[in-house]
């Protein structure tokens, strides 16, 4: 996975020195290949990310049943907690309960909630697209104000890079909660202009939410995409563009923007985690219904099958997501292509 | 959290040679971006090893006749629901905020020193193995790991620390195994072998001091996200729990009242950003520094 620089820079330092020669391979066997090779890691990595949660969630003290009977002190007799146990499946070997679990997750099947006495699929299933869309909106808006500021910031000039970096550490420092409470006072409790609570229907619910999301992430996605331009912007492919006279505002558009939108790319796995995670926070500040706050809820109860059910489901996007940002830079940075 | 990426960069290869010297004049030894941030974190230092120096009240000290005072002279950050002074509690704040996120860092940096170094010396087989446990932990994000560790061990302070400082061990891993990797394939390393240095001579000779510097560095800036992420376990009401004194639990306790004392909730959340700030800045300082230097 390249979710830090370093993995990756080996390859962008041999890049240029081996697109010189001519590829034994055609591209795309080598990026085939690839694929694959990594498409079986990412099996590899849900497969140990269910393993571990399924034991490690095992290791949550009580028993099972007092958690499905409703909280340690209830009056349940033996006979009816054996068949409790016997119902879910509690009274096997802990070999095979994994086995069924993983079966189960072949399936599509995660089990039932101790709290709620539903599927965690049908749970999960009712709040994915609440956080999906926020993470998508935030994450489209947090590139905006990081390229938007990369692009302002790379002018000619000290004062336009020192309010940049300012502005993109602070930014970073700004926890999701304080900045969600601060909106909140400032827009709904003041003027009054927008919902504190986005559980109504409407784009106004969702602005507050989608701004405390970004703004951290933009702030960390700006630090490398500016780190990146400028060096773009200093290279020998700027300067022998400017001297074929083209406008500043060319190069950085036409040249350095793909440059600043690399580490973008490669960060986008790390992104999708960081958003999920800023999702339980402001999912729980906005009062509003999704996967992150079905995940505190249910650690707080410890509600095991659901924090599982959680747990794999962000693992496998986050998966997927690092995968997709694997190959998306491959195509937008053709140095990788050979390495 | 766990990969404070930015940081990463000072362990890449400089990839070209910069054209132009150093814009600007003659940089000093060490500028305001050092100084001012040194200063912020000496302060909160001092304020969380002796809060009575910089706030000698009480901060559970409850005077319910002058509740939801508003900032004054006497209460610089006016007072809470029990008419508890907030600058007090802010500052006692400190301790509880900051050693959480430092002892968190502690953790993260000491396991993902084991790790990383067992990856970047090892052999190949050790390798593979420690970055395949590296890539199944970071399929965990941030929080996630976290929220996993909190569920089997239960909400508290020490749980949240060695929560934070467990999803925080692969960033740090990654990073020192690649500079181990790089400094294990240099040349004076290659020399130290042929001259028949031991092994562990060579890695305290040549590696520790080459993987101490960035080490110092990502750590300064992961203690700022340390001190964000523990604060947010506290707001989510998983760590400190009021009335203790701790950031991220004043906010949650004061947000309840937000629309009539906005100062519960302003200054704590203040003191994290400032926090973060702070030490995010002076790492990117010595970063830059130490970039200067090589």
């Amino acid at each position: 996975m390249t979710t830090t620089l370093p993995a990756r820079s080996p390859a962008t330092a041999t890049g240029p020195t081996q697109s010189g020669r001519p590829a034994r391979n055609s591209g795309a066997t080598t990026t085939a290949r690839w694929a694959l090779s990594r498409v079986v890691g990412a099996a590899f990595v849900l497969w140990s990310v269910a393993t571990i949660a399924f034991f490690a969630l095992r290791l949550v003290p009580g028993d099972p049943v007092d958690a499905l009977l409703g909280g340690p002190g209830n009056n349940a007799t033996e006979e009816v907690r054996q068949q409790t146990r016997e119902l879910y499946g509690l009274d096997q070997p802990v070999l095979v309960q994994y086995a069924a679990f993983l079966a189960g997750l072949l399936r599509g099947d995660l089990g039932q909630s101790y709290q709620l006495r539903q599927p965690v699929a049908q749970v999960l299933g009712e709040q994915v697209g609440n956080t999906l869309l926020l993470a998508a909106l935030a994450l489209a808006l947090a590139w905006a104000l990081a390229l938007g500021l990369a692009l302002w910031s790379t002018r000619p000039g000290r004062t336009a890079a020192v309010v940049a970096s300012v502005l993109e550490i602070v930014s970073a420092a700004v926890p999701h909660f304080w900045l969600g409470t601060i909106l909140i006072l400032v827009f709904s409790v003041n003027l009054q202009l927008l919902p504190a609570t986005s559980g109504a229907p409407g784009v106004e619910g969702l602005i507050l939410p989608v701004v405390t999301l970004a703004v951290p992430l933009a702030g960390f996605l700006g630090q490398s995409m500016r780190e990146s331009m400028l060096t773009a912007m200093h290279s020998p492919f700027a300067l022998s563009a400017r001297a074929r006279g083209e406008a500043e505002t060319g190069v950085s558009l036409r040249h350095a923007l793909r440059h600043a939108a690399l580490p973008g790319i490669n960060l986008s796995g790390w992104a999708f985690g960081s958003l999920i995670s800023g999702a339980v926070v402001v999912e729980t500040v906005f009062a509003r219904p999704g996967l992150g706050r079905t995940l505190l809820e249910a650690v707080t109860v410890r509600d095991v099958p659901v924090v599982l059910g959680v747990v794999l489901l962000i693992a496998a996007v986050y998966v997927v997501v690092t995968l997709l940002s694997d190959l998306a830079e491959r195509l937008a940075d053709p140095r990788l292509r050979d390495a | 959290m766990t990969q404070t990426f930015p940081v990463t960069e000072a362990s890449a290869p400089v990839t070209s040679p910069t054209p132009h010297p150093p814009r600007g004049p003659r940089r000093r030894r060490f500028g305001p971006a050092v100084a001012i941030p040194a200063t912020v974190v000496t302060v909160l230092a001092v304020a969380a090893i002796a809060p009575a120096l910089l706030a000698p009240g009480d901060p559970l000290a409850m005077e319910p006749a002058n509740a939801f005072a508003a900032p004054s002279l006497q209460h610089w950050f006016g007072t809470d629901e029990s008419g508890r002074d907030v600058f007090t509690r802010v500052i006692h704040g400190s301790r509880d905020s900051l050693s959480i996120g430092l002892l968190a860092t502690v953790i993260g940096v000491g396991l993902g020193l084991l790790l990383g170094a067992m990856a970047g010396w090892g052999s190949r087989a050790v390798d593979f193995g420690v970055n395949r446990v590296l890539e199944v932990l970071f399929a965990f994000p941030n929080l996630l790991l976290a929220l996993l560790v909190i569920t089997i061990l239960g909400p508290g302070v020490v749980t949240t620390t060695l929560a934070v400082g467990l999803s925080t061990a692969p960033g740090y891993a990654r990073m020192i195994r690649s500079q181990v990797r790089a400094v294990k394939q240099s040349g004076y390393v290659e020399a130290s072998i042929v001259q028949g240095r031991s092994r562990w001579f060579i890695i305290r000779r040549h590696v520790l001091p080459n993987v101490a510097a960035p080490l110092f560095i990502l750590a300064t800036l992961g203690v700022g996200q340390a001190i964000v992420w523990a604060s947010s376990l506290s707001f989510l009401g998983l760590g400190a729990t009021p009335p203790a004194p701790e950031w991220g639990a004043m906010l949650s306790a004061g947000r309840g009242y937000m629309s009539i004392a906005w100062w519960i909730t302003l200054f704590p959340g203040l003191f994290i950003v400032l926090s973060a700030t702070a030490t995010t800045v002076l790492g990117h300082s010595l970063q830059q520094k130490l970039k200067e230097m090589s």
